[in-house]
């Protein structure tokens, strides 16, 4: 048992960090936002060279070999930063789809453009009516010769507005709701029959509705076995849990800072704030909450590569139900312990806040996790 | 990074493991997993059994019956014993006094004392509290005054655990009534058969007599039973307070707890089904699995980091500890309660008391213990420095407030 990190990873921690803390100041971040596809290309450049954008890949695709570890060290930063690059929808969404069933040829045809950072992915899988729902796809795939066709709508596609290809969930055989029969494609964006409509996300990001009208796709472009894409999914959505948890504790941990800075300088009846205990004990209680956070994302990257799906998902449910309840917690009591400036778009505390609530509602709220663990018999057998 | 034991650890954990399988009395382990109460024959009975392994003082210097283990290695021995479940060796001796002894006693104090600890020779209780000094202990107002070869000791405590049961109490005591509050406070062991000691039950509101107020009326203390040099008794406190880093979140005993009520509550029934198929209840067990699983992954890290020799400055994960562990384990006690319904009513404390009762159970065998245990765990966050204190001190010592 060991949590310490290796000499590269600390390597990796600190160059992430450097680069994050020169690049990302509050106001550097605002004009992100402005720019095409609402993030920097100039610093999605420098992720490549940095070589964070091959991070997850096999060596023999390009890659570099890091694991689960390797990708929340890099997440951890990026929540402490806050950033706008497509790092989840490329690298860990689209990646992971890639990395767990993409053919070889698919692999050295794309992977080695996501690392140089000339290739923008996302996964379209979510529909309007699935909510956390992994198996409710309507999107159909009719088989046409050698490929398919692909008719229906995808939703809250993070990053969809940007990305040069998507990678698309649909239904092959099987009911609505049915686990098995789905597939994923690859779809150009500029492909016929594909509309994108891009919209801004409540937390400063960028997501998509898609709507694919028979579009067609040549054989080379199906992902894996299509109709057993389900484990794929489930695995790739595990991962990206495990790494939205990592971010989380990032923006955690910077919430947490922060108002402790503003509890001992901000002054009332002629003391600082931080003087009084009723603010200190919710200072401490945002301090816990961030822990036990720390402490499941940690226990979902460590269980992200587990073998064991059922294990594996327990874990990463487990921790996205902290990390709801832990985000939740401390955003709302960043913003109530600042008062009035907390409640301001120019203060950076409110930003934080929105991301980690947008992180809760990602791929399964900390309800719909607890409720599916509890289905599952919890953590410890009985 | 990596969660899993190397095979060193795995083996030590597999080695304990069947050790507490093969040398727990059953009778104690099966009051244990009941939740009836565990006597002084007990505790005393299963912890020669683990002295007589090498195991009762197992995290002391390795001079005084230590083992030398790691903390990994003492980590897994607590959380295995807990999840046995096994008592946990006496607390007063074996993890407050015994240590304290160690680190500031004198030689004769520690050949005297030590051996006597590990083989529960002798019993010990703590004399810390008094009826006016709860959260400020250094307001404490007993007073022990020099008079030739010894010290007279006068003044009360309270919320003595298991006093009746004493042999030796370790005290603070005021010996300098003149200096600053914690700067006059000295640390003394005193025997519990020295004239003028009276021992009072207090009752608690589960019905348990676990606490006593400790009386003391010019009891004379030879001036070798002061540990360490006078007036320095607080800083002695404060080190046994802190010494509860490992056991204090009690995480493998919450963990077989909710086995048990797992257990427990696939034989109670709602309606048609059991009540761990009921959604609303099972999820309320999923999220105290939920928060323990944090919690174990914080205790790890602690001791982590306490393996990799970063000790000296406190891991802010440690401060937790001792505030999660008291929550969830006033949890499940709860949901214990709450698994038997309206059979949590019956009041039977001689169901609890007597293992030998011939009268049977009203209601389910496993009912009686679960309320009054609910009620008799309220106590956890508030001994060893409130969750309040816990606050404060975090504030204070790791936000800089």
């Amino acid at each position: 048992m060991d949590f310490e990190l290796s000499e590269e990873q600390r390597l990796l921690q600190e160059s992430v960090g450097r680069l994050l803390s020169d690049r990302y100041g509050f106001e550097q971040r605002t004009a992100y936002m402005k720019e095409p596809g609402g993030f920097s290309r100039a610093l999605w450049k420098q992720y490549a060279d940095l070589g964070i954008l091959a991070l997850p890949f096999a060596e023999e695709d390009g890659g570099i070999g890091g694991g689960p570890v390797d990708i929340m060290i890099v997440m951890e930063a990026m929540g402490r930063a806050l950033v706008l690059e497509p790092y989840l929808a490329t690298v860990v969404l689209a990646g992971g789809v890639l990395r767990h069933a993409g053919s070889k040829v698919l692999r050295a045809g794309l992977i080695p453009k996501i690392a140089d950072g000339s290739l923008v992915l996302a996964l379209a899988h979510s529909e309007r009516q699935s909510r956390y729902d992994l198996a409710d796809v309507a999107t159909s795939a009719k088989k046409d010769g050698a490929g398919y066709v692909l008719d229906g709508a995808k939703g809250i596609v993070l990053h969809g507005d940007s990305a040069d290809k998507l990678i698309v969930s649909a239904r092959v055989s099987g009911k609505q709701r049915e686990r098995d029969g789905i597939g994923l494609f690859l779809v150009d964006a500029k492909a016929k029959g594909v509309s994108i409509r891009g919209y801004q996300t409540i937390d400063g990001l960028r997501a998509a509705e898609v709507t694919l009208a028979g579009v067609k796709i040549g054989a080379e472009d199906v992902i894996g076995d299509p109709g057993k894409a389900s484990p794929v999914i489930e695995r790739v959505v595990d991962e990206a849990m495990a790494a939205l948890s990592a971010e989380a504790v990032g923006a955690m941990t910077v919430m947490h800072e922060v108002t402790t800075d503003y509890l001992k300088t901000r002054k009332q009846f002629g003391v600082p704030i931080g003087n009084f205990q009723v603010l200190q004990h919710a200072a401490v209680d945002m301090l816990m909450a961030t822990e036990q956070a720390r402490s499941m994302a940690m226990l979902a990257a460590m269980m992200a590569a587990e073998p064991n799906a059922v294990e594996r998902h327990k874990s990463v449910a487990a921790a996205k139900v902290q990390i709801g309840r832990s985000g939740r917690f401390v955003g709302k009591t960043a913003t109530q312990l600042h008062g009035g400036i907390g409640m301001t778009m120019e203060y950076k505390v409110g930003h934080y806040f929105k991301r980690a609530m947008a992180i809760d509602v990602s791929f399964g709220d900390a309800d719909h996790h607890l409720a599916t663990l509890a289905k599952m018999g919890g953590l410890l057998a009985a | 990074m990596d969660l899993r034991f190397n095979d060193e650890e795995t083996a030590f954990r597999d080695e304990v493991r069947s050790f507490f399988k093969k040398s727990l009395p059953e009778n104690i382990r099966r009051k244990m997993v009941e939740g009836k109460k565990i006597g002084k024959e007990d505790i005393v009975t299963w912890q020669r059994i683990l002295n007589k392994k090498g195991w009762a003082v197992s995290h002391w210097a390795t001079e005084w019956g230590g083992t030398g283990w790691s903390p990994v290695k003492q980590y897994i021995f607590l959380d295995e014993m807990q999840q046995a479940p096994a008592p946990s060796p006496l607390q007063f001796g074996v993890y407050m006094v015994g240590p304290v002894i160690i680190a500031f006693g004198n030689e004769a104090q520690k050949k005297k004392f030590l051996p006597r600890i590990a083989n529960i020779d002798d019993w010990w209780c703590q004399g810390f509290s008094e009826p006016g000094s709860g959260s400020d202990l250094a307001s404490l107002k007993t007073t022990a005054k020099r008079a030739g070869d010894h010290y007279v000791v006068n003044g009360q405590k309270t919320w003595t655990t298991l006093a009746q049961y004493a042999d030796w109490i370790f005290c603070l005591v005021r010996t300098n009534p003149d200096s600053k509050k914690q700067e006059g406070i000295s640390f003394l062991l005193i025997d519990m058969k020295t004239p003028g000691i009276t021992v009072r039950p207090i009752q608690t509101i589960d019905g348990s007599r676990e606490v006593n107020e400790v009386f003391f009326d010019d009891v004379k203390v030879p001036l070798e039973n002061l540990v360490g040099e006078e007036n320095k008794g607080w800083d002695y406190a404060k080190f046994l307070l802190g010494n509860e880093r490992f056991g204090i979140a009690r995480v493998g005993l919450s963990k077989e707890r909710i086995r048990r009520l797992k257990e427990l509550a696939s034989i109670e029934r709602v309606g048609d089904k059991p009540m761990i198929d009921d959604e609303r209840f099972r999820t309320k067990i999923a999220a105290v699995e939920v928060e323990l699983k944090a919690l174990e992954m914080t205790q790890l890290r602690v001791v982590a980091a306490a393996k990799n020799g970063n000790s000296n400055k406190p891991d802010p994960a440690s401060s937790i500890l001792k505030i999660k562990g008291s929550e969830i384990q006033q949890t499940i006690s709860e949901l214990l309660f709450e698994v038997v319904g309206p059979y949590g009513l019956p009041y039977q404390p001689e169901q609890i008391e007597d293992d030998r009762v011939n009268e049977p159970p009203i209601g389910p065998d496993y009912a009686a213990p679960l309320a009054p245990t609910f009620f008799n765990w309220r106590k956890i966050s508030i001994y060893g420095g409130s969750n309040e204190i816990q606050k404060n001190i975090i504030a204070k010592a790791i936000l800089g407030l």
